[in-house]
């Protein structure tokens, strides 16, 4: 909502400055976009009138204007703008002043004629963005008098950012009365408008649906003056408000608008076909609106129609076909009250947007309408004379808004604010904003004005008192919280955990969408996600991601490309899966690594990172959960990894996660060239929360044994590790591999492994005796189980 | 004698010149070896008249005593030296750099949002979260936003293909929570939140942290304390703050609530607002007997104060020069 500060101030008595009233708006709930100057820097710049003008001898599109400010003396001025006419009044700026727009004016000579100033345009002196010509003023503007005065300028342009609820702001009227809640001042706004009523011209209209159309105000004028051009203390009010002068009879709906906040609209009397009837469209009917776009019309849509079918879609935009142009002699003004239901979302259906939509939409003052169309009259009648017809205005009362009075208890008041009004003060906020209160012991009993449709219940009023009040006057008071003490979440403390144990792994957390490409995420999960955008901002960011991989690959990607080589990543966050019908977020921990093992460091050059420094990380990354679960690494043909250098993980058989080289192909997908390894893991079930096993420690000596095997290459250490354990439980405590190898005097196929074992009592020394037999009966399982033969 | 005290005298000077252990060990066998000078001279002993062998015996000792104590001093001494130079040749240049020093770090979006956490934590907030796909009732209808309403349009929201949506503000949490734990109740719920909306200004999806607390008697000035007790916390230093009278379909009073930032200025850094009583009603707590209050903030924009970050944008971007720079 913009509008000139000078406007505001016609309609109500306000003791602020410009900078208080400003603040003023904002703290009572209309944050002020911005506050302008308007009009700044024209000082010096006269009215003018062009006497006579000649063609520039040496330039086509160039005029010599010979134009005086006193009447009596000419200056002669080069001027290029093609609206130069004789007699024209205009604006001129004499050499030495510097316009708004910076540019310095001195005496010069254009193409061999001197010019002693420059007539300007609107935009060149910052009073709007017509830049098509030079300013022209009525001929009522009195040369030699200084622009400023002329237009009551400098004002200020105030724009406010008016919240949702308060469509009833959406006009100056709304905003000063607003404002009358602050202060003891009154509105000074004349509502009894007085109808000259000359004619006895009357459009015949229907409201066949009064639930459609709960009133419908119209009055026609007739044998207006078409030449008629709008008064400038009009325009320069619409330009303030950021409208564009058109003609009179559009520029007076457009101010009656701004002025009440009832949108008007003004049709050509003569096109009108018989019976005007509001209703909803049929389906297929078409319209051509005003600005010539033609709309296929929506079930849904309220329509106003004559006998020739849809003449303008209500609350939205008027049609062609009964459109005023300037050749208009009669005019018929509407001021309707359409529904906020069915005015909400139809703009944004059709996409159109317009000044009227958003007010109907936030909802119009349903007691308006007379005094509207009364306004328009009377300024139509100033401007272009005429005849004005009678008034008709439909009121369906059963459909208009109806108002229950408001139970506003002193008691609830003061516990939601947690500070006591002095009861004088609550009723005398409530009476200055227009409310009607009859005052009970303790409590009032509210009446809410026609426009306040934000008003429908108390706690709407305890907000209105403190509001006005003064958040500002309301203490701050720290509460005694009365909570008993809640149980640690565990699931969070781990995320935390995790997060904290990769980054002092040298991994880096990063954040990327949760949206990603359609085709990457199918290429990374071989699976089509059923989770798709309806309403994407591109297709890079359509499908609900079901792997955080390739938001990492991305990221990865674009690190490369600023020439980092070493790149180190991990992403907290949900994936997302299952069908459109039964989907689930879970939540993941992914990482990233590529390049060097180690930052360059002078020791020595650090080696590639490899599936086995994935691994690791992700190892000791479960190591952080307390509790003992066994995981158990498989081989696995991801769809995005490499065949035999990927794994996943399981807990008890169920997959929890993977690991791997990302494929090449996919890979070179996000123009990364270089070997790239991944992990991902579901926090939620592979850090089950379980509590912690301490088992007593043995007092008594270990024993080492080691031994290397040969067996069938095929055949995965982790097996044989498995089969060891189960051996002698109690006393193999551990077993590490310690060295594998194949080639060499290895038989093709086969390859070495050797084993360090572990092995202790629990109450006794083991002896040798001992260790000896159970390293034997290891070798006979090997041999039995994996056909394995003991090296020498 | 004085061919003893003689002896002893050139001795002494040969050991301090001794340069290093093997000449000492000459010196040391030179005076005390089988045919050292102290040795031989203790044989020729019997040269002497008997009377005066006893004291011509101790001269001797005393003067190879003297000498041995000399020998072992100066031995020490030589080998500290020796250890010494030894160790000097293994001296390193301790400014280069370690062994892996480097490491990893949070993303400043999680560092901002565990403070907020933190500090609400230790006034008893417990952190709760809520599905990133809802459904209308829970992020519009049961926040008192129906259908239509024009706070809907402000709100630029992404649908998915099956009528759900992505979350378009943490304030689904309480109704969740509320339905969950019922009043009294006093939460923080992080998480990310999605709007369809990209500009300078503006990224699809941002992060913000939602509170709720209900109560028999929680009212606006506890609201106004609580927050600005969290900024001063947050910022580390007391913020002047301002409550502005604003519009939440699911509050009210609604404020929105700016600080004060210096040079005139003012910044917007949440919404709150006393919870509306229809979503009291909704989430299955009388209005008559509760009250409570609410606010949201983003985590970006509180980022971006605190490490003075311009561009919201660079959030997203990943850059590793950027973000180790948090570490």
């Amino acid at each position: 909502m913009k509008f000139s500060e000078a406007w505001l101030r016609e309609i109500i008595n306000i003791d602020l400055s410009s900078e208080e009233l400003s603040a003023k708006l904002t703290m009572i709930g209309h944050e002020v976009d911005s506050f302008e100057v308007d009009g700044g820097g024209l000082e010096g710049i006269l009215i003018a009138q062009i006497v006579s003008y000649e063609k520039h001898p040496n330039a086509d599109r160039l005029n010599v204007c010979q134009v005086t400010t006193d009447g009596k003396n000419r200056i002669s001025i080069v001027c290029g703008a093609p609206n130069v006419r004789k007699g024209m009044k205009s604006i001129l700026a004499l050499p030495g002043k510097i316009l708004p727009n910076g540019l310095k004016l001195e005496k010069s000579e254009i193409r061999g004629i001197e010019s002693f100033g420059m007539l300007c345009s609107a935009s060149e002196v910052g009073l709007g963005l017509d830049s098509d010509g030079i300013m022209e003023l009525p001929k009522e503007a009195k040369i030699g008098s200084k622009l400023l005065s002329y237009l009551n300028l400098p004002d200020h342009i105030i724009d406010l950012d008016l919240t949702p609820n308060r469509g009833d702001c959406f006009s100056v009227l709304g905003v000063a009365r607003d404002l009358a809640g602050t202060s003891v001042e009154n509105i000074k706004y004349n509502f009894n408008i007085k109808s000259n009523i000359t004619s006895t011209v009357e459009q015949s209209i229907k409201t066949v649906f009064p639930d459609l159309c709960p009133r419908f105000a119209a009055q026609a004028v007739t044998n207006i003056n078409n030449e008629s051009t709008t008064p400038i203390w009009m325009t320069e009010k619409l330009r303030k408000s950021g409208i564009r002068s058109i003609n009179p009879v559009v520029d007076v709906t457009n101010y009656v608008m701004i002025e009440l906040g009832q949108p008007l609209h003004a049709y050509d009397l003569s096109k009108i076909n018989g019976t005007i009837i509001p209703r909803l469209a049929n389906e297929n009917e078409r319209l051509v609106l005003l600005d010539e776009t033609e709309v296929e019309l929506k079930k849904d849509t309220v329509v106003i129609t004559d006998d020739s079918g849809p003449i303008g879609m209500a609350g939205v935009m008027g049609g062609l076909s009964t459109a005023v142009s300037p050749k208009t002699s009669s005019v018929l003004f509407e001021a309707a009250y359409w529904p906020p239901k069915f005015m909400a979302g139809t703009a944004r259906r059709y996409g159109m947007h317009t000044d009227a939509s958003l007010r109907f939409e936030r909802g119009v003052d349903p007691e308006i309408q007379e005094v509207a169309i009364k306004r328009a009259c009377e300024l139509l009648l100033l401007i272009c004379g005429g005849d004005a017809g009678k008034i008709t205005d439909i009121k369906n009362k059963d459909h208009l808004p109806k108002r229950k009075a408001i139970k506003l208890s002193a008691r609830r008041l003061k516990k939601i604010l947690g500070h006591e009004i002095h009861s004088n003060e609550v009723a005398e906020i409530l009476k200055r904003l227009n409310l009607k209160i009859r005052e009970n012991k303790d409590s009032w009993e509210v009446d809410v004005p026609s426009y306040r449709f934000d008003l429908m219940m108390e706690d709407d009023l305890i907000e209105e008192v403190a509001r006005i009040y003064g958040f500002d006057k309301i203490p701050e008071v720290t509460e005694v919280s009365s909570r008993s003490l809640s149980s640690l979440n565990n699931y969070l403390a781990n995320i935390e955990k995790i997060a904290n144990h990769l980054c002092s792994k040298d991994y880096q957390e990063v954040i990327t969408y949760s949206f990603i490409d359609d085709n990457v995420n199918t290429l990374i999960t071989g699976k089509q996600s059923e989770l798709k955008l309806a309403n994407p901002l591109s297709s890079e960011m359509s499908t609900m991601r079901g792997s955080i991989w390739p938001g990492l690959l991305n990221a990865a990607s674009r690190n490369i490309a600023r020439q980092i080589d070493r790149v180190r990543l991990f992403e907290i966050g949900k994936v997302f899966n299952g069908t459109s019908k039964s989907h689930h977020e879970i939540e993941q921990v992914a990482g990233l690594i590529m390049g060097p093992l180690r930052d360059e460091h002078w020791s020595k050059k650090s080696k590639e990172v490899d599936f086995f420094d994935v691994k690791g990380d992700l190892e000791s990354l479960l190591m952080t959960s307390s509790n003992e679960i066994e995981y158990e690494f498989l081989q696995d043909e991801s769809i995005s990894l490499q065949k035999g250098q990927s794994a996943k993980l399981l807990i008890n058989g169920e997959r929890i996660g993977s690991l791997g080289k990302v494929h090449p192909i996919v890979a070179k997908k996000f123009s990364i060239k270089r070997d790239v390894y991944l992990f991902e893991l579901d926090i939620e079930k592979a850090f089950p929360a379980t509590s912690l096993s301490i088992r007593p420690i043995s007092k008594y000596p270990l024993i080492r044994r080691d031994i290397s095997i040969i067996l069938d290459k095929a055949i995965k250490a982790s097996k044989v590790i498995k089969s060891i354990k189960l051996i002698e439980p109690e006393i193999i405590q551990s077993i590490k591999v310690f060295d594998i190898f194949d080639g060499n005097n290895i038989e093709e196929g086969l390859k070495s492994i050797a084993l360090g074992l572990i092995l202790q009592e629990k109450s006794r020394t083991l002896t040798d005796q001992v260790a000896d037999d159970i390293i034997s009966k290891v070798i006979v399982s090997l041999e039995k189980n994996f056909s394995a033969k003991l090296r020498d | 004698m004085n061919k003893i005290s003689e002896i002893l005298k050139i001795s002494l000077q040969e050991v301090d010149k001794a340069p290093d252990i093997h000449s000492l060990d000459s010196v040391r066998v030179k005076y005390v070896g089988k045919k050292g000078k102290f040795t031989t001279s203790l044989k020729s002993l019997g040269e002497l008249p008997i009377d005066k062998r006893p004291a011509a015996g101790e001269d001797i000792n005393k003067a190879k005593s003297v000498f041995m104590k000399t020998v072992s001093l100066r031995k020490a001494e030589l080998e500290t030296k020796a250890l010494e130079e030894n160790l000097k040749k293994s001296s390193i240049d301790v400014t280069l750099d370690g062994y892996a020093s480097s490491k990893g770090g949070r993303h400043p979006i999680s560092l901002t949002r565990l403070r907020i956490e933190e500090i609400f934590q230790n006034a008893g907030f417990e952190v709760k979260s809520g599905p990133e796909i809802e459904d209308d009732y829970h992020n519009f209808t049961a926040l008192n936003i129906p259908d239509n309403h024009p706070a809907r349009a402000m709100h630029d929201t992404f649908y998915l293909n099956n009528g759900k949506l992505l979350r378009t503000h943490t304030s689904p949490v309480q109704i969740r929570s509320l339905l969950e734990l019922g009043a009294p109740i006093r939460i923080i719920a992080p998480g990310r939140v999605y709007r369809c909306d990209s500009d300078q200004t503006h990224t699809p999806m941002f992060h913000q942290v939602e509170g709720l607390v209900i109560g028999e008697n929680v009212s606006f000035a506890n609201l106004k304390a609580v927050l600005h007790e969290f900024v001063a916390c947050f910022f580390n230093k007391d913020v002047e703050l301002r409550f502005r009278p604003s519009y939440f379909p699911f509050t009210e009073p609604s404020a929105e609530v700016d600080i004060y930032w210096g040079k005139g200025k003012w910044l917007e850094i949440l919404g709150c607002g006393m919870v509306h009583p229809n979503v009291l009603i909704n989430a299955g707590v009388d209005p008559k007997l509760y009250s409570g209050y609410a606010f949201g903030m983003g985590v970006e924009r509180l980022a971006m104060l605190r490490y003075q970050v311009e561009d919201l944008r660079v959030f997203f971007d990943n850059d590793l020069s950027f973000l180790r720079q948090f570490n």
